[in-house]
């Protein structure tokens, strides 16, 4: 199949970016997203131009390190899929693709396609955590779970952390992955005695990574590779509220 | 000679004795002790966190722009441990013999017998941690068995166990960085160790956002940096898994410990196209419910479905009737891959074979099966557009897991004082073979509860140090030496791209020293190594410049380093007139095509050393000494 790509060149944060045009001809269907650009940067190199550059990793869907707006949205047209795990067959024949970075104040653009999530290492560094050191851990199975709350706070820490929520919210709101971790953390015995300072540490981090408020149009939910539910959100308002107004108790 | 210290004493007292007498560092002393670690996966983020806890200065490196994104995230199936809670008789001396059994009968003995022992307190630690493992209904632990084994080991959390690990262990390492007793530098990447006096003082790094180089020091630096399975292009590992850290210590004097040894994982997605960047891993787990299988009849063209019952071939099922499709995955791949060359391949390519869930589907239902493997299911359906609850997956065997690796000591120690190796990049352990979901295991107990001692022990002498300036000519020598390679691969300036190189090194150590080898073969290779790489000195095209971020340079570095291991690799299969695990010599196999290992003359550890460039490395051995249990026979049947 063929394709026109329009794509975000951009050498550096100080640099004003524009869109520049590709052409690719004769591309498999079964190619994935990352495969395609694979094989526009050997044909630019062999060009002597300077390759697009984009993050990726393990391209199994799971790093978290992928992620790009393409046609407008985080990761693609697909539900639930980073773009790793998207594949040229999502596409038609002669389509054109404008490919963008992720778009958010707190999300700096490094360069071309990449861009600075940093962000999120300092929210969870600031409380997105158990407080326990190597060593002396209770016998694993002394506290009993339920299947049940096991498998929701499942769930909420299967967040890897692309930015995609971020990306595509009005607001470059933080609220769901953010509230992913309070989440997975608030229904896990282990995590219970500090829920109230964590809440209260890691929604005051996201405001000073200047990411938005969240207002609920819930966009992020709809783009998350993982599929984590808003639900996360407004347990983090309750935690949150919680924690305001009756303090440790 | 090597030493490799294992401690005096039974076999169930070695670590308990080497605690007992290890030598500490008073609290107050900690701080002034600066120790580097490299890699942030289920080692490196462990011991960081282990050691930041403790008090001493800690720095630690990525390439990822997250520590949250080392490749351990990617494993699947779980992590073992010897809790028993299944009551089916499993114990630490079980958990033990099954993995020196599983790696041949080439690990140490004390080393495997401790990754058994400490398996008990991992669990323990990550659910303390948050870390959400699947549970019974009653609330207690659930586990399930894994391939090599005739237990229920294997705790997970969904098909992403590796993921929570490593959220656990990154999020004890943030907790560390918010305190600051961690420093974390991410997109960095170390490109040279600094030696001074003989010991490990420090590394060489490329901001990799930047460009800059920079010199940092400590009074010890561990590498936790995962193995160099991507060495083949197509492999399971995430694109930027290199093994260019433990290359540079190597050439720095450290050993490398069998470095042919990869494993093959038996249950990979199969290559579609020569455009293809990786293979993806489906979870070993799948193997408990599906049965593997393919057709009786040689070129069958009928989709799966319509093939009758009494035309299948369920291959693991009839040559190892005790373990089935749970036999360990070097025997599995062979099986997969001589089913394949003989013309019973399935798929578009012929390089695959079925994996099954009918019967399974049948007997327990979808919505079982889908809460046990659900995630992977999807994953195939994206990858491939099939639907595996409707038609068996096609699976093929992939380049995976490094058993080799830097040489290391009882006290994951290399050769280099000061230089410590851990999880995937030291050799230990895992032996010619390792066993699924064991490789979480040994990288989170090296991190949690190994090293935290050893290192403790080996820096109750550095107190009295002091700072270790960046200004000794050691930093300077080793920082030119980084510069000038960067400048020269720039200024090549040739026709031909770095993936070029890359891509024709994996696929001639695939077919030379790959699933199967012999000596012809290996022969043939390392002279078209050496031709391939004298090529890309003279012809590759390495865009842009070094002093900015610059991927293809990344690359080009990492791509260098490989020509050289993949030689290494190559003399190191050559020698070992043996099948062993993950290596099979084609010129020894028993007459119905098993290993055929030769425990009187190859029961050591070939440990090699740098001798140069374009020079034969040296090879050193470590005898294996098996007091506890005899090498036997593997027979899965």
């Amino acid at each position: 199949m063929d394709l026109h790509l329009k794509i975000w060149r951009q050498k550096d944060k100080s640099t004003e970016g524009k869109l520049v045009n590709y052409d690719l001809k004769e591309l498999n269907s079964h190619m994935s997203f990352l495969e395609m650009l694979d094989t526009l940067n050997e044909k630019l190199i062999t060009e002597g131009e300077e390759p697009v550059e984009f993050d990726h990793d393990c391209r199994e869907g799971i790093c978290g390190q992928c992620g790009m707006m393409i046609n407008g949205l985080a990761h693609g047209p697909l539900e639930n899929t980073t773009t790793c795990q998207l594949h040229l067959r999502s596409f038609k024949d002669g389509e054109t693709i404008v490919i963008e970075p992720f778009r958010a104040e707190a999300f700096p653009i490094k360069r071309d396609l990449k861009v600075d999530r940093s962000a999120f290492d300092r929210i969870i560094s600031s409380g997105g955590f158990v407080s326990v050191n190597t060593g002396q851990a209770p016998d694993a199975t002394a506290i009993a779970v339920t299947h049940q709350v096991a498998e929701e706070a499942f769930d909420s820490a299967a967040c890897i952390g692309c930015g995609a929520c971020v990306a595509t919210c009005k607001n470059a709101s933080a609220a769901l992955f953010t509230s992913a971790k309070i989440s997975h953390m608030a229904l896990l015995p282990q995590g219970k005695e500090e829920r109230s300072e964590r809440v209260l540490k890691m929604v005051r981090q996201m405001d000073k990574e200047l990411f938005g408020h969240c207002s609920n149009t819930e966009a992020c939910e709809v783009e998350c590779p993982q599929g984590i539910s808003v639900l996360n959100i407004a347990r983090m308002n309750y935690e949150y509220s919680r924690a305001m107004f009756f303090g440790k108790k | 000679m090597l030493d490799s210290k294992i401690p005096q004493g039974p076999l169930e007292q070695k670590w308990t004795n080497y605690k007992k007498t290890a030598k500490l560092v008073n609290p107050a002393n900690r701080k002034k002790l600066d120790v580097i670690v490299v890699g942030t996966g289920l080692a490196g983020s462990s011991i960081a966190a282990s050691l930041g806890e403790m008090g001493y200065h800690v720095k630690s490196f990525c390439f990822q722009d997250s520590p949250r994104r080392a490749h351990s995230v990617a494993a699947q199936g779980g992590v073992n441990a010897a809790k028993n809670y299944k009551n089916d008789g499993d114990s630490v001396y079980r958990m033990f013999v099954d993995t020196l059994k599983g790696g041949d009968f080439r690990a140490r003995e004390a080393n495997v017998y401790r990754m058994a022992e400490c398996s008990l307190n991992l669990i323990d630690q990550a659910v303390a941690q948050g870390v959400p493992f699947g549970r019974e209904y009653g609330g207690y632990l659930n586990n399930r068995s894994f391939g090599g084994v005739q237990v229920s080991r294997t705790f997970y959390a969904r098909g992403q166990t590796g993921q929570q690990l490593l959220l656990g262990a990154y999020q004890a390492l943030m907790r560390q960085v918010g305190k600051n007793t961690v420093q974390l530098f991410s997109r960095h990447e170390m490109l040279d160790l600094v030696i001074i006096d003989g010991k490990a003082r420090g590394i060489i790094v490329r901001n990799l956002d930047t460009g800059e180089i920079e010199r940092h020091s400590a009074h010890a630096v561990v590498l936790a940096t995962g193995g160099y399975g991507k060495i083949y292009y197509l492999s399971t590992l995430a694109m930027g898994c290199n093994g260019s850290a433990i290359w540079r210590a190597h050439k720095k004097g450290a050993l490398m410990a069998s470095p042919s040894w990869i494993q093959v994982h038996p249950t990979s997605l199969p290559q579609s196209g020569d455009y293809q960047s990786k293979l993806t891993l489906m979870s070993e787990s799948l193997r408990n419910d599906g049965r593997i299988w393919v057709p009786l009849k040689e070129n069958e063209t009928r989709p799966s479905n319509d093939i009758p019952e009494n035309e299948r071939d369920y291959y693991l099922e009839r040559r190892y009737p005790a373990f089935g499709n749970l036999a360990p995955r070097d025997i599995s791949s062979r099986a997969a891959k001589e089913r394949i060359d003989t013309g019973f391949g399935i798929g578009p390519l012929k390089n695959a074979v079925y994996l099954d869930f009918s019967k399974a589907i049948r007997e327990q239902g979808k919505e079982k099966i889908q809460e046990k493997y659900g995630n992977l299911f999807d994953m195939y359906l994206k990858i491939t557009g099939y639907d595996a609850y409707k038609e068996p997956m096609m699976i093929s065997p992939s380049a995976h897991f490094s058993m080799g690796g830097l040489w290391v000591d009882y006290e994951l120690m290399t050769t280099i004082p000061g230089l410590f190796a851990l999880g995937e990049a030291n050799f230990a352990d895992h032996g010619a073979n390792r066993l699924g979901a064991n490789s979480l295991l040994q990288a989170s107990v090296d991190g949690y509860f190994i090293a935290p001692y050893t290192i403790a022990n080996y820096l109750s002498n550095e107190i009295h140090t002091g700072k270790i300036s960046t200004e000794d000519p050691a930093f300077e020598k080793a920082e030119n030496a980084v510069k000038q390679q960067i400048e020269d691969l720039i200024n090549i300036k040739g026709t031909k791209t770095v993936d070029h190189y890359h891509k024709t090194l994996g696929k001639l150590l695939y077919d030379y020293c790959g699933l199967a080898r012999n000596k012809e073969g290996l022969k043939y290779a390392i002279e078209e190594i050496q031709k391939l790489k004298a090529e890309f000195y003279k012809n590759v095209r390495v865009s842009g410049h070094g002093n900015n971020m610059n991927t293809e340079l990344e690359k080009a570095g990492r791509v260098a380093d490989y020509f050289e291991i993949g030689e290494l690799m190559c003399y190191d299969a050559l020698t070992r007139n043996e099948s062993c695990g993950a290596h099979f010599r084609e010129e020894y196999q028993t007459p119905d095509g098993e290993a055929l290992r030769n425990d009187s003359e190859f029961q050591f550890i070939s440990a090699w050393a740098w001798t140069g460039e374009n020079q034969e490395p040296e090879l050193i051995k470590e005898p294996l000494v098996f007091e506890e249990i005899q090498p036997t026979v593997r027979s899965y049947k």
